[in-house]
């Protein structure tokens, strides 16, 4: 039986599978003598690096955000109301800049080892940032936010019963949280880690910065260095089914699982930390803190400050207008099609429907650039059909009509950033038991009254969190967006991207900044939700 | 309520999207960025009234764009800021010969295409710096010299990845044959104190902190680094003198084949290598006017005349992908 949100959910993934195959029909004509050259030059090199990349962030990430959501969401601690939405500061920042202002700062030229040598003579030692550690390092503050925000869900969701029932059984803390809290949190964190992984594959701007070569540069270098644009889609359309397979081991491996909470989740009284343990928590979220957000964007003030006079002008409310309308528009459309999409994955567990569903959130393991060269062709494809019809019924040619508009920007982020609101709202929809909706469906509530009424007030955690990555997400994109925004309609992210592909870094802090300042809207947004909500 | 707002909300950006066209407006695809092209399209616009609607973009993405497009893009004029991307624009079939005597006269030939589908607008110069309180001129000679083991351990340079670098040893490629340029390549890799930089500032700076006592960059860069820390510890070096001349490099623009206004960017073009605009072009960014009866501006004139590689530009993109295969096989990252 083929139900309506089954078809929903299939109109989404076939609207998102097609720039997908555009991508990967470049497997049609094999670029042999580039596979060649690649796999004897550089191929065994690039995968060791981003071997160690996805290991390197996969680990940090998963331990920084999990402890952090742990104490904020479980623990009581000097600061933690602070703590508790501040961490989340990093999301706005793009992970090329913050890269940047750390090599600036720790390379030979930056102030830490030029004061060493100044103090311990020319032969001072300092570890070289530009390396694997470093790319590490940085990736990991850059995207801990994604598995804190999810995990932090996870854990305030799930409420005591489990863990009080488990203490009376006679766990102590440490094992109440490994054997139980953590299993139990598990698809937010990998909900959040999948982000996390794919955004560190996909990345191009942390690892030019670095000149830290993995799958993706080269991609890039096959595109524009080989000229061979399907040589960069057919390793990119291995990156993706490689993601693919990944994603779909984890979900087998937890398919019979289940993670939802009877009842109202009781907030019972949090683990206090007093004394030296709550003094650590406290220093440990402020180091965090300190080295992911507040010392490179106080570094990023600074160098705008020495530019402001002579770049900051009134198209700069222009640029700020563009970027928040265009994040916002965007994460109300992601989250509603990431709405049917969990929905439908609920309603209906066939493997066909699962398979459609994951489908539609791969667009975020393809690299930008190629993402928006597959979303252009069958764009610019239809654009050139409806001229045709327009000459042959009006005998007029309009030009080009979806070009520079919404109508082409919108679905090349929803095919990027699907995944990025479908994570968040697909693992707040595994708390919501199915005997609720069995419940619901005796009171006569079925199909989109039970989402509406039932469902929508019990994910709003979920869907705030949703929208507010989307949101920061899409105001940070790069690629698409230039390839697709209409003539002298800029966002901020489009004016980094001119600076700093010139080398003028620190011309690029201003628009840096004023993105920073603009992402802290969504942030709040989702703040003030939470807090009121609980 | 919710939803008055959110279609409120949604008409208003809507609305804010559509930015039509107009019939007579030129319209540019550049990937040479917004702020040094600016301010010569609103020159260009008050001396002939004519406006140019333009949008930028990594060189890759434009000519991707240019070809979905087809036959009905709207785009008049690709302008890119390397010689390899133009000829490669011009091998897809993406731009039109242009037969102008204007821009014969203007422009140097081997600053343009051969077939007349682009022209070089402005010039880059990529050569030696070096730290001027560790090492003398004299000690310095040609590009190829860099692998002598002397230099060991002082030797920075930019990545690979970078298309100054690639047109760089395609040019070596053309002038030494593709097993001497390997060697050559191979050589300067033996001679690194560090990884590759990822951009030109860096690598000056690094020479001028002392990490390495060599390097090559665009002059431009050297420029603006200068222009905001004067006492940096760098000097400028012409190599190759008395050989073939300094590697030099071109940005330009080509007038795409399926051009809606031919007419009117020809029209620009020629201006662009004009002398009103070649200053306006070059200087904004201490670049070199491709128009060699144009003057330099003052402060790259101060770094002094060279003699430059007079082989065609074109060879860049002809020899890009060779060069590209011939930095991995050296190891040159």
């Amino acid at each position: 039986m083929v139900g309506g949100w089954r078809l929903a959910a299939f109109a989404i993934a076939l609207l998102i599978v097609v720039p997908l195959s555009v991508v990967l029909s470049s497997f049609l004509s094999p670029e042999r003598e580039i596979w060649n050259h690649l796999a004897e030059n550089v191929l065994p090199g690039l995968l060791a690096n981003t071997l160690r990349l996805v290991l390197g962030v996969g680990i940090g990430v998963t331990l920084l955000g999990v402890t952090l959501a742990w104490l904020t969401a479980a623990c009581e601690f000097p600061g933690r109301k602070f703590f508790s939405w501040a961490l989340l500061l990093p999301l706005a920042v793009p992970a090329y800049v913050t890269a940047f202002v750390f090599v600036a700062w720790l390379d030979f030229t930056g102030p830490v080892q030029t004061l060493l040598r100044a103090s311990f003579g020319s032969s001072a030692w300092f570890p070289g940032i530009r390396s694997g550690g470093g790319v590490v390092l940085v990736m990991t503050l850059a995207l801990y936010p994604y598995v804190y925000l999810l995990a932090r869900n996870a854990f305030l969701t799930q409420g005591r019963s489990a863990l009080e029932a488990a203490q009376s059984l006679g766990c102590n803390r440490a094992e109440g949280f490994f054997r139980i809290a953590l299993p139990m949190a598990r698809p937010w964190i990998m909900g959040g880690l999948m982000l996390a992984l794919m955004e560190t594959l996909a990345d191009f701007g942390t690892m030019a910065v670095f000149n830290y070569d993995t799958f993706t540069t080269a991609i890039y270098k096959t595109w524009f260095g080989l000229f061979s644009l399907s040589g960069a889609s057919q390793l990119a359309s291995v990156l993706v089914l490689l993601v693919f397979v990944l994603i779909l081991l984890e979900q087998l491996s937890r398919s019979r699982l289940r993670y939802s909470q009877a009842g109202r989740p009781t907030q019972s009284e949090r683990i206090r930390l007093a004394g030296w343990r709550g003094g650590l928590a406290s220093m440990f979220a402020a180091t965090v803190l300190l080295v992911g957000f507040v010392l490179p964007v106080a570094q990023l003030v600074l160098w705008s400050s020495s530019v402001f006079a002579q770049d900051f002008d009134a198209r700069y409310l222009g640029f700020l207008w563009h970027s928040l309308s265009l994040g916002a528009i965007a994460a109300g459309l992601i989250v509603a099609c990431a709405l049917v999409l969990a929905y439908a994955q609920r309603r209906h567990t066939d493997p066909w429907t699962r398979i459609a569903v994951r489908i539609a959130t791969l667009g975020y393991a393809v690299p930008g650039p190629v993402l928006a060269v597959g979303i252009i062709i069958p764009l610019a494809w239809l654009d050139n059909q409806l001229i045709h019809l327009s000459k042959a019924w009006f005998g007029h040619n309009p030009g080009l009509l979806l070009q520079g508009t919404l109508l082409v920007m919108l679905p090349a982020y929803l095919t990027r950033f699907l995944a990025v609101g479908y994570n968040p709202v697909e693992s707040a929809m595994q708390r919501i038991t199915r005997n609720l909706d069995e419940a619901a469906r005796t009171f006569g509530v079925s199909g989109l009254q039970m989402l509406r009424r039932v469902h929508l007030p019990m994910l709003r955690g979920g869907l705030f969190s949703a929208a507010a990555l989307v949101f920061v997400d899409v105001m940070k994109e790069m690629p698409i967006t230039l390839m697709t925004r209409p003539f002298g309609w800029d966002t901020l992210a489009v004016r980094i991207f001119e600076m700093t592909s010139e080398g003028e870094w620190e011309r690029a802090a201003l628009p840096a900044v004023a993105l920073v300042l603009a992402g802290l809207l969504p942030i709040a947004l989702l703040v003030r939700h939470t807090e009121t909500h609980r | 309520m919710k939803n008055t707002a959110c279609s409120a909300l949604l008409c208003l950006a809507i609305s804010a999207f559509v930015a039509p066209v107009a019939a007579d407006d030129l319209v540019v695809y550049s990937a040479r960025n917004e702020q040094l092209i600016k301010p010569l399209f609103d020159a260009y616009t008050k001396e002939t009234g004519v406006k140019i609607k333009f949008v930028t973009d990594k060189e890759g993405a434009l000519l991707q764009r240019l070809k979905a497009e087809g036959e009905n893009t709207p785009a008049d004029m690709l302008i890119t800021v390397d010689a390899g991307n133009l000829w490669e624009a011009a091998r897809e079939g993406s731009l039109k010969p242009v037969q102008s005597k204007l821009l014969a006269a203007n422009i140097p030939a081997h600053l343009r295409d051969p077939g007349n589908q682009w022209f070089g607008l402005s010039v880059r110069a990529r050569t030696i710096f070096f730290n001027n309180q560790k090492v003398k001129p004299a000690e310095l000679s040609t590009y190829e010299d860099l692998g002598n083991p002397k230099w060991k351990g002082r030797l920075c340079l930019r990545t690979s990845k970078k298309v100054y670098n690639q047109s760089l040893v395609a040019m070596m490629i053309a002038e030494h044959g593709e097993a001497r340029a390997e060697q050559i390549v191979k050589s300067w890799g033996a001679n690194l104190s560090t990884d590759p930089f990822p951009d030109d500032t860096k690598m000056l700076e690094a020479i001028a902190a002392g990490q390495c006592d060599v390097g090559i960059a665009n002059t431009y860069y050297f420029g603006r680094l200068i222009e905001k820390k004067p006492g940096l510890a760098l000097g400028i070096f012409w190599p190759n003198q008395k050989g073939s001349g300094v590697h030099v490099n071109v940005s330009g623009a080509g007038i795409t084949r399926h051009a809606k206004h031919e007419k009117e960017a020809i029209k620009l073009l020629e201006w662009l290598s004009s002398d009103k605009a070649q200053n306006l072009f070059a200087d904004v960014n201490l670049e070199y006017p491709v128009n060699p009866a144009v003057k330099t501006d003052p402060i790259v004139a101060a770094w002094g005349q060279f003699k430059q590689n007079s082989i065609n530009v074109s060879k860049a993109g002809e020899l890009q992908t060779t060069a590209v295969k011939l930095m991995d096989r050296a190891g040159y990252r």
